[in-house]
Parts: C-alpha cells; sequence; structure tokens
C-alpha cells in the first residue's frame, strides 16, 4: 500500500476511536462534574450565612448574588463570589453579608494559590473567622502587629501584609458592586421576579 | 530483548531504572504535587493509569503504525487517556482534582510515558508492555509516596493529614516549599547511589 495512504488511515482510525471515548467518558463525566461544582457552592454559601435553609439566585449580567432565606422565608443576607489578584494569583472568596448590607457575616477562600506557610494562612479560621462581624462602613481596614480598635478593622497576617491586603481588597471592591446591584432589585428583590 | 525475564520488566521500574530517581524523568509533577501523601499517591495512580492504558494500545497495534506518524499517533493515545483521567476525578474525587490542579492535563507531556511507548512498547508485545509499564507507573508512585511522606512529614508535621510530630515541632516551611522538594530529591537520589555502591562492593 502507498505508505501516505498508510499513514492517513492509520491516523484517521486512531483519532476516530479517541473521538468516541471521550465523547463517551464526556457523558457520563460532565452531569457528574456540574453536581460537584455545584454543591461546592452551596456548601460555602451555607458556611458564610448563618440560619439559611434556601437560596433564591439573582442574575445581573456576569455578577451573580445567592439571596439567603431562612426557615420562614425571609431575608437573611446574600452571599455572592469576590475574586481578585493575590500575592501570587487569583484568590476567589465565597461572602456571605448581612440584609442591610453593614456587615459580613462570614467568608471563606473558594480558591488561592498564596505561599504556603505565610500567604495561604488566609484560609485559616484564625484569619478568615475575623469576617465574621466586620462592619463594611466605610469599608473594610487591615492593621499590623496589633489587635483591631475599630469595628471594621481586621488584622493582617505576620509576613503576609499583601495576602491579607489582597482579601481585604478583593473584599472592598465587590462589596461596593453588589450594593449598587441590591440598590437597583431593592433589598425585597421583587423586580427580579416579574 | 526477548531473553530478559519477565519478572525483570516488572522490577526494573522500581530500583534499577526507576523513572523518577534513575532516569530522572518525570520531574514536574514529582517535584511539584508531592506536598503531602494523598496528592502524591493520587497523582502516581493517574500516571500509572495512563502508562498501562497507553502502552497496552500501543503495543497492540505497533505493527500496524507506520514509522513516520508514530510519535503522532502515541501522543493522540496518550491524550485520550489523560483525558479521560482528568474527567473521570473531575467527576468523582473533585477535592483531589482541585488538589492536582493543572498537572493531570500536563501528563500529557510526561516524557515518562512517551519514552516507555519509544524506548519499550513499541517493539515488545502485549504482556511484557504491560508488565514494563506497570513496573514504572509503581515505581514512579513509589518515588512519589516517599517524597510526598518525607515532605509531610518535616514540612506540616503529619502523615496523610494526621498529626504525627507533636506540637513542639515547628513545621518546616521550606519543606513544602519547591525548593523543599528539590532537596528531597536530591538526598533520596544520594541515597540510592550510597546504597548501590554498597552493594556492589559486597558483591
Amino acid at each position: 500500500m502507498n505508505i501516505s495512504a498508510h499513514m492517513i488511515i492509520v491516523l484517521t482510525v486512531v483519532c476516530l476511536f479517541s473521538g468516541l471515548s471521550l465523547v463517551y467518558m464526556n457523558q457520563y463525566a460532565e452531569p457528574l462534574i456540574k453536581i460537584n461544582a455545584e454543591k461546592a457552592t452551596q456548601e460555602a454559601i451555607f458556611k458564610v450565612l448563618p440560619d439559611v435553609k434556601n437560596v433564591e439566585i439573582i442574575e445581573r449580567g456576569e455578577k451573580v448574588i445567592f439571596k439567603g432565606l431562612n426557615e420562614e422565608g425571609e431575608l437573611v443576607g446574600y452571599a455572592f463570589v469576590a475574586k481578585g489578584s493575590g500575592y501570587q494569583g487569583i484568590i476567589k472568596i465565597m461572602v456571605g453579608i448581612d440584609s442591610e448590607l453593614g456587615k459580613l457575616t462570614g467568608i471563606d477562600i473558594l480558591e488561592s494559590v498564596e505561599t504556603p506557610g505565610l500567604g495561604a494562612k488566609i484560609t485559616e479560621d484564625n484569619f478568615k473567622g475575623q469576617f465574621s462581624g466586620v462592619s463594611v462602613l466605610p469599608a473594610i481596614d487591615y492593621v499590623k502587629g496589633k489587635k483591631p480598635e475599630n469595628p471594621n478593622e481586621i488584622q493582617a497576617i505576620t509576613g503576609a501584609t499583601v495576602s491579607s491586603r489582597s482579601v481585604v481588597n478583593i473584599l472592598n471592591a465587590t462589596i461596593k458592586e453588589v450594593k449598587e446591584i441590591v440598590k437597583e432589585i431593592g433589598p425585597s428583590g421583587e423586580g427580579e421576579n416579574e | 530483548m526477548s531473553s530478559v525475564r519477565l519478572y525483570m520488566e516488572f522490577f526494573k521500574g522500581f530500583w534499577k531504572e526507576n523513572p523518577a530517581f534513575r532516569q530522572l524523568l518525570g520531574m514536574c509533577p514529582l517535584l511539584a504535587v508531592t506536598t503531602s501523601v494523598i496528592n502524591g499517591v493520587s497523582m502516581g495512580i493517574a500516571m500509572t493509569f495512563v502508562l498501562i492504558s497507553t502502552s497496552i494500545v500501543v503495543s497492540l497495534i505497533r505493527k500496524i503504525v507506520p514509522n513516520q506518524v508514530r510519535i503522532a499517533t502515541f501522543t493522540i493515545i496518550i491524550a485520550t487517556f489523560v483525558t479521560i483521567a482528568d474527567l473521570y476525578l473531575r467527576a468523582k474525587f473533585p477535592p483531589i482534582s482541585k488538589e492536582l490542579g493543572p498537572y493531570v492535563p500536563l501528563i500529557v507531556v510526561n516524557c515518562i510515558i512517551l519514552g516507555r511507548q519509544e524506548a519499550f512498547a513499541k517493539k515488545n508485545p502485549l504482556y511484557r508492555s504491560f508488565l514494563d509499564a506497570l513496573g514504572m507507573g509503581l515505581g514512579f508512585t513509589l518515588a512519589l509516596l516517599l517524597l510526598g511522606a518525607i515532605r509531610e512529614l518535616l514540612g506540616s508535621g503529619s502523615i496523610l493529614g494526621i498529626q504525627i510530630l507533636g506540637t513542639w515541632f515547628e513545621p518546616w516551611v521550606i519543606m513544602i516549599l519547591p525548593a523543599g522538594a528539590f532537596i528531597t530529591l536530591g538526598f533520596l537520589i544520594a541515597l540510592m547511589n550510597v546504597i548501590d555502591q554498597r552493594l556492589k562492593r559486597t558483591a
């Protein structure tokens, strides 16, 4: 047989088999991967918004805000994903804020690639626990090497000021955006459904 | 080639031709993911799976693949199995998949896999290729396990996430940083060389 024809046939057949097996695998895996991603987001929401029983999703362009409702269907707060650059790469944070948008109820770091042992401490409870109850008025601020005195302050991690500051900046920037969106749709959120 | 005993095809991957410590292949995942035992072992298993599946297929079709397009063919086969492994991990073990990050898709360019196809599977029958791939894969997994264990113990004071060293132990942060990977690898290779020399002298 002609060598070119031989090469074309072999490559075509191999690619065909490769394609078929990948289609088959993808059909099996895709729904599971989707469920996993949803479950991870749900879990993070429940972690940052205490007493939430139900979640309503509000989409505004690229921004997605989760409305947390309690057992009686009353609004307890909002949760949203904040994203921005840290010391080494992107930091992704799930943020919970109360219904008046005045105080954070908690944060959870979804993704980060900060330096192990230093910046990576932003994922530890010692650091991220400080954000429960912190005031966002006028904005969150950080202090170094001493205990925070004002309700809107948190203490930065020793040796990882850049990572700590990144978290604070990401939060402040995103909270501002979210406030505008919430103002637009109104605190009751009825405008969205009608 | 066929004069080599069957069990040697399997065991050479563990010591004499260990892909990590002797051939120094696959250094990128080796150094990057061994911050803990569980990461190292899951990476090793994913790699072994790809290596065995690829070797089987390559060995089966070795006589019909024209020499000119063999690399292209091997690459397609490797990429297919890597994608399958990646999708499976993401579907079934999302936390592990998240930890390993881009290093699972990067198995495609891992030289151990293409290396075994070129050096072995393309000219050996199925059962030999299978044993060779199994031995190489497990040898690599063992290397990842060893590195992961040493780095996790010294860097976090734990093994498999269970705290082993007490509170008196201040973790050596450097061990879970890239530098710790190089240092540990260097010491392990040196240790292997010392053992080899001792064996030679007594023999």
